[in-house]
C-alpha cells in the first residue's frame, strides 16, 4: 500500500477543482506504481486545465515517464484514480481526443515521414488529409518523403509531434519534446508548443528543464522521487517578488517598512532588509523612509527563479 | 478494426524484409521443387535432394498434375521458418523501434491492433500463397509444354484444398514468430529461438520418437510433424524436409487449427495484460 502524499498547497488553488470542474481536462488522485517493491511514482496528485499549458516538472528519474504513461493506459496503475478527457486511462474514448509523444519520437525507419503518419492515422481513423496538415504545422512538408532513419533529432522530434496533432486533439501530452535538440531547436520546439497551447487545446508538457517550464507554462506541478510536491501558476510558486533595501539607519528603516507593508513582510537579510512586496510598493516606501530622514542607497525587486523554488522543494529529497 | 488491418498492410507493403522473405521463398521453393528436379531429369545427372529418382518420376512430380503435393512440400519447415521469422518481425519490431507505445495512445483497444496485425499476417500468409501456387503453374505448364507431357492440372477442389493446408501450415508458424515477438518483446530471440525449435528441436524429437515411446507420443502434438503430416495426406513425401505421415491428415488439421486458436489466445492475453515500458 502506498502512501498518498497531497501536494503542497499553493495560494489560490485550493478552490479550482470545484469551482470550475467542467474545465478540468485530466484528473489523477493518488496515482502510484511500484516496480517489484520499489516506488516509481506514489500518490500523485495532477490536475489539468482546458486550454492551460501544464508543466510537469522534476528531474531525470523523478517519475514523470511513468506517470505520463499511466494516463495513457500504457501502463497499470498499483493504485490511484485518473479521468482523461473524462474517461480511464487507455479508453479509446479518451484516446480519440488525446495526442501523445511519450519519451523519444517512436517510428517506423524504413517508412517516410509521411507514411509513418499515414499509418498512424489509420490507426487513429482520422482522414488521410490531416497528415499533410499536421507535416505542415510542424514545417516537415519538404522532408515528408524521405525515410525517418535520415532524419535529425529534431525532425524526428517534429515528425512525434506532428504524429500527436493528427486528430486534433483536445489534449497534446508531450515527455520531454526538446530533449536532445539544439538551442535553436528547443527555441523553435518551445515557440511551436506555446502556439499549440492556446484556445482550447491543452498541453501537459514534461521537461526537467526549469528555464523551459518557465518560459512556456501556465502552471506546474512539481515532481520529485515519484510524489508531486507542489503545483501553481509559475508565479505562485515563486511566491511573488521581494524589494531588497539598503539603507541608514536599518533599525528605522526597519521599523517605518513594517509599519507600512506590515511586520511579517519585513526581513532582515545580510545587513539589508527583504521586504515582500512588488515593485508597485517601491516608490511609497522609498518616499515615506526619504521622508522620515533614512538614507535609502540600494532599493530594487528580486525575484525568485522557478530553479531556487525547485532546488529548495526537493533539498531534502537530494540529501 | 479495419483501419488498422489496412495500417498494417501498408507497413509490410513499404518494408523491404517483407519483400526479401517473399522472394527468398518463392525463389527457393521453385528452385527445389521445380529446377533442380528438372535439371535431374534433363542431365540424368542427380541435382538437388531428390535427384537421385528415376527420370519419369522426376518428370511426373513437376508435371501440373502433381501441382499441389510438388508445392506443398516445401511448407512445413522451409516455408514455416521464413514466415515465422516475418512474424516475429511484425510483433517483436514494434517492441525494438519503440513503436508500439505509438500505435496504442492512437485509440484502438489492444486486442484490435492485435486483430490487425494478425489479420494482415494472414493476407500475406495468403497472398504468399497464390503467388506460389501461380509461380509453380507457370514452371509446370512450361516444363509440360517442352517436354510435350499432359498439362492437365488437378481438379479445383484439390487445388483449393492444398492453398487452405498451405495458408494453415504458413499461418500456425507465422503466428508462433508473432507470439514470440510479442512474448519475447523483441525480433532477436523471437527468430533465434524460433528458428530453433522449428528446424532443430522438432527434428531432434523425432529423431528420437523411434526409440522411446514418449517421444514418439510427444511429437504427434508438435507444430511441424503435424504440418509435415498434412502435406503427406495431400501427396507430398520423397525428399521434402520434414515431411512424414506421422499422424492423419485430419488429425493433423485439428492439432493446427488448435495451435492457432491457443497462438493467438496467448499473444492476445500477453498483449492485453502487460505494461508497455
Amino acid at each position: 500500500m502506498n502512501t498518498t502524499t497531497a501536494p503542497r498547497p499553493v495560494s489560490g488553488d485550493a478552490s479550482y477543482s470545484d469551482d470550475c470542474h467542467s474545465r478540468v481536462l485530466l484528473e489523477s488522485r493518488g496515482l502510484s506504481k511500484q516496480y517489484r517493491g520499489i516506488t516509481a511514482v506514489d500518490g500523485v496528485d495532477l490536475t489539468v486545465r482546458r486550454g492551460e499549458v501544464y508543466g510537469f516538472l522534476g528531474p531525470n528519474g523523478a517519475g514523470k515517464t511513468t506517470t505520463l504513461r499511466m494516463l495513457l493506459g500504457l501502463i497499470r496503475p498499483t493504485s490511484g484514480t485518473a479521468a482523461v478527457l473524462g474517461h480511464p486511462p487507455g479508453d479509446p474514448r479518451g484516446l480519440a481526443r488525446i495526442g501523445a509523444m511519450v519519451e523519444t519520437p517512436a517510428f517506423y525507419p524504413y517508412l517516410s515521414g509521411r507514411d509513418n503518419l499515414r499509418v498512424l492515422a489509420r490507426y487513429a481513423r482520422v482522414p488521410a488529409h490531416r497528415v499533410a496538415s499536421a507535416l505542415g504545422t510542424v514545417e516537415l512538408t519538404s522532408r515528408a518523403g524521405d525515410k525517418f532513419a535520415t532524419y535529425s533529432l529534431g525532425m524526428k522530434q517534429r515528425l512525434g509531434v506532428a504524429a500527436a496533432l493528427l486528430a486534433e486533439p483536445e489534449l497534446l501530452i508531450l515527455d520531454e519534446p526538446t530533449n536532445g535538440l539544439d538551442p535553436a531547436g528547443m527555441a523553435d520546439m518551445r515557440a511551436l508548443i506555446r502556439k499549440l497551447g492556446t484556445g482550447q487545446r491543452s498541453v501537459l508538457l514534461s521537461s526537467h528543464l526549469l528555464g523551459e517550464v518557465q518560459q512556456i507554462c501556465d502552471r506546474v506541478g512539481v515532481i520529485s522521487r515519484g510524489r508531486l510536491i507542489a503545483e501553481g501558476t509559475v508565479d505562485e510558486l515563486r511566491g511573488g517578488t521581494s524589494l531588497l533595501l539598503s539603507a541608514q539607519p536599518l533599525d528605522e528603516a526597519a521599523r517605518l517598512a513594517a509599519e507600512l507593508l506590515g511586520p511579517q513582510r519585513v526581513q532582515r537579510h545580510d545587513g539589508r532588509l527583504r521586504c515582500e512586496a512588488g515593485p508597485d510598493d517601491a516608490a511609497r516606501l522609498n518616499r515615506a523612509l526619504v521622508l522620515a530622514g533614512v538614507a535609502v542607497s540600494e532599493l530594487h525587486p528580486v525575484e525568485r527563479s522557478l530553479e531556487d523554488v525547485f532546488l529548495e522543494m526537493t533539498e531534502e529529497d537530494r540529501r | 478494426m479495419t483501419g488498422v488491418l489496412s495500417a498494417e498492410l501498408l507497413k509490410l507493403r513499404k518494408r523491404p524484409a517483407t519483400w526479401l522473405i517473399v522472394g527468398i521463398w518463392l525463389a527457393l521453393n521453385f528452385t527445389f521443387a521445380y529446377l533442380f528436379p528438372y535439371l535431374s531429369y534433363r542431365t540424368g545427372s542427380p541435382t538437388g535432394p531428390d535427384g537421385a529418382a528415376p527420370p519419369a518420376q522426376l518428370l511426373a512430380e513437376v508435371l501440373p498434375a502433381n501441382l499441389v503435393p510438388n508445392l506443398l512440400g516445401g511448407y512445413p519447415m522451409f516455408g514455416g521458418a521464413l514466415v515465422l521469422i516475418l512474424g516475429a518481425l511484425m510483433t517483436g519490431s514494434e517492441y525494438g523501434f519503440g513503436t508500439m507505445k505509438t500505435l496504442l495512445t492512437q485509440g484502438p483497444r489492444r486486442i484490435e491492433v492485435l486483430g490487425g496485425i494478425l489479420g494482415a499476417l494472414a493476407v500475406v500468409v495468403l497472398v504468399l500463397g497464390v503467388a506460389n501456387f501461380t509461380l509453380s503453374a507457370g514452371a509446370s505448364s512450361v516444363i509440360a509444354a517442352t517436354e510435350s507431357a499432359p498439362g492437365t492440372f488437378p481438379p479445383a477442389a484439390e487445388l483449393a484444398r492444398g492453398l487452405a493446408s498451405g495458408w494453415l501450415i504458413l499461418g500456425m508458424w507465422g503466428l508462433l514468430g508473432a507470439l514470440a515477438g510479442i512474448a519475447f518483446r523483441g525480433t532477436a530471440l523471437a527468430v533465434g529461438l524460433g528458428l530453433v525449435w522449428a528446424l532443430v528441436i522438432e527434428n531432434l524429437i523425432r529423431g528420437t520418437a523411434a526409440l522411446l515411446d514418449v517421444f514418439d507420443t510427444v511429437q504427434r502434438v508438435l507444430p511441424g510433424v503435424n504440418a509435415g503430416s498434412l502435406v503427406a495426406a495431400l501427396g507430398a513425401g520423397r525428399g521434402a524436409p520434414g515431411v512424414a505421415a506421422v499422424v492423419g491428415g485430419t488429425h493433423a488439421v485439428v492439432v493446427l487449427a488448435g495451435y492457432l486458436a491457443g497462438f493467438i489466445l496467448v499473444a492476445g492475453l500477453l498483449l492485453a495484460r502487460r505494461d508497455v515500458t
